[in-house]
């Protein structure tokens, strides 16, 4: 039933309150804990509710008629795109390449997060912090629904965009994602909070969002970036949401602090350790580039968590415990990662290729001091193969750490020559990491990650003694990627062809001139 | 408790080695990262040093201008991150090796492609 609201129009605060308030009652003929089991196995003490309430005092009625609106205005620009053949308008076929990365890997992410979200609402013990999770869990959806509608009317003149979903149950590279969203959905509701509205999205979503808005629009695709606008307006109350949640279970009992730092430390890694996807968009796969990883990074992660760590100080909570190995690693991520892209570049459903000769300058100044002697070397090597018809292909399966499942691609912190390797054994078992942080987040909850399903060990389970050159490119195959079409060298590609033939890129050549 | 639970959980690894035709090997020529990460292979404990130098890193990695190059008489071998002297005519379970270890080598004078680990 609707509650009756008395006057037409209340006070924001007065109106909040008598949205939300009724929605929790004490329980007289079953005990509370049978309504809410999931409210204390994780540690955390909360002593009086009424101290929080969320911040925006959103109210379904509000959060309606605002997303209502968004919804309008973001459906008329994509359907403009659609009507007026946008997708020639790109800057080139290659930036596509950007859009089904990001279909393949963070749109089921977000889908998974809107289950997590919602079964958080139904567990947490607090009215507020419910109301607010039911918003976060619908609107988790909606992105993931956006997402898809704008990149559908690519999908109907590109390759690679047509079983998303499928590939990202079953991809090696599209794994790291999947686990990360899995681990966070089945935590209890206080750590899916601290994982996802703090970690996630208040210290590193605009890292995800401002850089590569800017570089849809750049490119010329308008139809991703009023999907990315929208997104990115609920995010910014997400992350307000979660520093205000962080700070009412610092506040609500000092036994607190110490489980939140863990779970600080966990999700800064596991979010820090998707950056790879992103760093590579902006700094390989968008064809008119704005800012670079490391700018980015600079700006939109580096600054803001520093102010923000200065004042959660008081609170008793540090920065994460891998931050300097993340902001080592910000000038690396890119290029080690589309390293691995291109050596398994027909085990993917998207294409590689080798940055052009003012691209590899643009990769030089951009990172001056690393660049030129680390990653460059790579990339000639690959480009003198290409020419010589001979691309390079790496075909052995790649080992992956255990708990980000990432392949142990990282290099330790100060030093580009050495992978790093971390190492435990549980039960008679070796366990295998890419960082300190993994082996951390491993060896508080070991029953959670053996249950981890690697992807390559996964093709090995079936395996049985026949070839295993060719083993992760098959199991890419079966699952409805065409090798060649859907993945492989760019140039060359259905994809190069058929834009050139539209007459694609044309506005853009010509801006440029 | 081993994980954060409502009630008692507790579940076997995924990757216990009964479950693969092999026992899994690590293997990583360190300073050549065209080859992005280390790789894993069902390998017999049976296979000796000298087989795996001769069949499989060829394999592996004999597209890499370096791999013609190495002086295998100054190969560092490291099971993990431990050194060790391998006898060529030695089995992996003989050196130490079982499921889910890893074999790295050192090649010490080649760093990759122009010095650059590559």
């Amino acid at each position: 039933m609707d509650k009756r609201v008395e006057k037409k129009k209340l006070d924001i605060a007065k109106r909040y309150a008598a949205m939300t308030n009724d929605l929790h009652w004490e329980t007289s003929y079953q005990p509370m804990e049978k309504v809410y089991p999931f409210a204390r196995y994780e540690g955390i003490r909360v002593h009086d509710w009424d101290k929080w309430s969320d911040p925006f005092h959103m109210t379904t009625d509000v959060w309606w008629h605002q997303q209502g609106e968004k919804e309008r205005r973001l459906y008329a620009v994509m359907d403009a795109f659609a009507q007026n053949n946008g997708q020639i308008g790109v800057s080139d076929a290659r930036y596509i390449n950007a859009i089904k990365l990001i279909v393949q890997t963070f749109s089921p992410l977000k889908y998974t997060l809107h289950r997590a979200f919602a079964n958080a609402a139904r567990n947490l013990p607090g009215d507020a912090l419910r109301i607010a999770t039911q918003f976060q869990a619908a609107e988790e959806l909606r992105h993931s629904q956006h997402e898809q509608h704008a990149a559908s009317i690519y999908n109907k003149y590109f390759n690679g965009l047509h079983e998303t979903p499928r590939w990202y149950e079953q991809a090696w590279y599209l794994a790291p994602a999947k686990s990360f969203a899995e681990d966070a959905a089945s935590a209890g509701p206080f750590e899916l909070l601290v994982a996802i509205s703090f970690s996630f999205d208040s210290l590193l979503s605009d890292a995800l969002f401002v850089p590569y808005m800017s570089s849809a629009a750049h490119n010329g695709d308008l139809s991703l970036v009023p999907a990315s606008f929208s997104a990115h307006s609920d995010t910014v109350r997400h992350k307000a949401l979660g520093i205000e949640a962080v700070k009412f279970l610092l506040q609500q009992d000092p036994l607190n602090v110490a489980t939140v730092q863990r779970w600080v430390d966990k999700w800064f890694w596991r979010s820090f350790r998707l950056m790879p996807l992103v760093a590579v968009l902006q700094d390989y796969m968008v064809p008119k580039r704005v800012y670079s990883f490391a700018e980015s990074w600079n700006e939109f992660v580096e600054a803001p968590v520093n102010a923000l760590f200065a004042e959660l100080a008081s609170y008793g909570l540090k920065k994460p415990a891998g931050w300097e190995q993340a902001c080592d690693a910000k000038n690396h991520l890119s290029h080690q990662t589309w390293n691995a892209f291109y050596g398994y570049g027909d085990a993917l459903a998207f294409h590689t290729w080798v940055p052009g000769a003012e691209e590899l300058e643009w990769l030089d100044r951009k990172y001056p001091e690393i660049f030129d002697h680390w990653y460059r070397p790579r990339l000639t090597h690959y480009a003198q193969l290409e020419a010589a018809g001979q691309r390079f292909h790496n075909h052995a399966l790649p080992m992956q750490c255990q708990v980000c499942q990432q392949p142990m691609i990282f290099t330790e912190m100060g030093s580009p020559r050495w992978i790093a390797y971390r190492e435990t054994q549980h039960d008679g078992q070796h366990f295998h990491f890419c960082s300190d942080s993994c082996e951390t987040i491993f060896s508080n909850e070991p029953d959670k990650y053996v249950q981890s399903r690697l992807p390559s060990h996964e093709i090995l389970h079936a395996h049985r003694g026949d070839k295993l050159e060719d083993a992760l490119r098959s199991s890419i195959a079966a699952m409805g990627v065409v090798i060649g079409q859907d993945n492989g060298s760019f140039d060359g590609s259905v994809d190069q062809k058929n834009f050139e033939e539209w007459g694609g890129g044309q506005d853009m050549k010509e801006a440029q001139l | 408790m081993s994980v954060t639970a409502i009630g008692t959980y507790s579940h076997e690894s995924h990757d216990g080695a009964a479950r693969f035709s092999a026992p899994l090997i690590y293997i990583a020529w360190d300073e050549h990262m065209i080859f992005a990460a280390p790789v894993v292979l069902p390998l017999s404990l049976d296979t000796t040093i000298e087989q795996l130098q001769k069949k499989v890193l060829p394999q592996l990695y004999g597209q890499h201008p370096d791999f013609a190059r190495i002086d295998w008489s100054r190969v560092q071998w490291f099971r993990g991150s431990t050194m060790f002297t391998p006898k060529m005519d030695g089995t992996l379970a003989s050196q130490g090796f079982g499921h889910k270890s890893v074999l790295r080598l050192r090649t010490p004078g080649l760093e990759g492609l122009r010095g650059s680990c590559g």
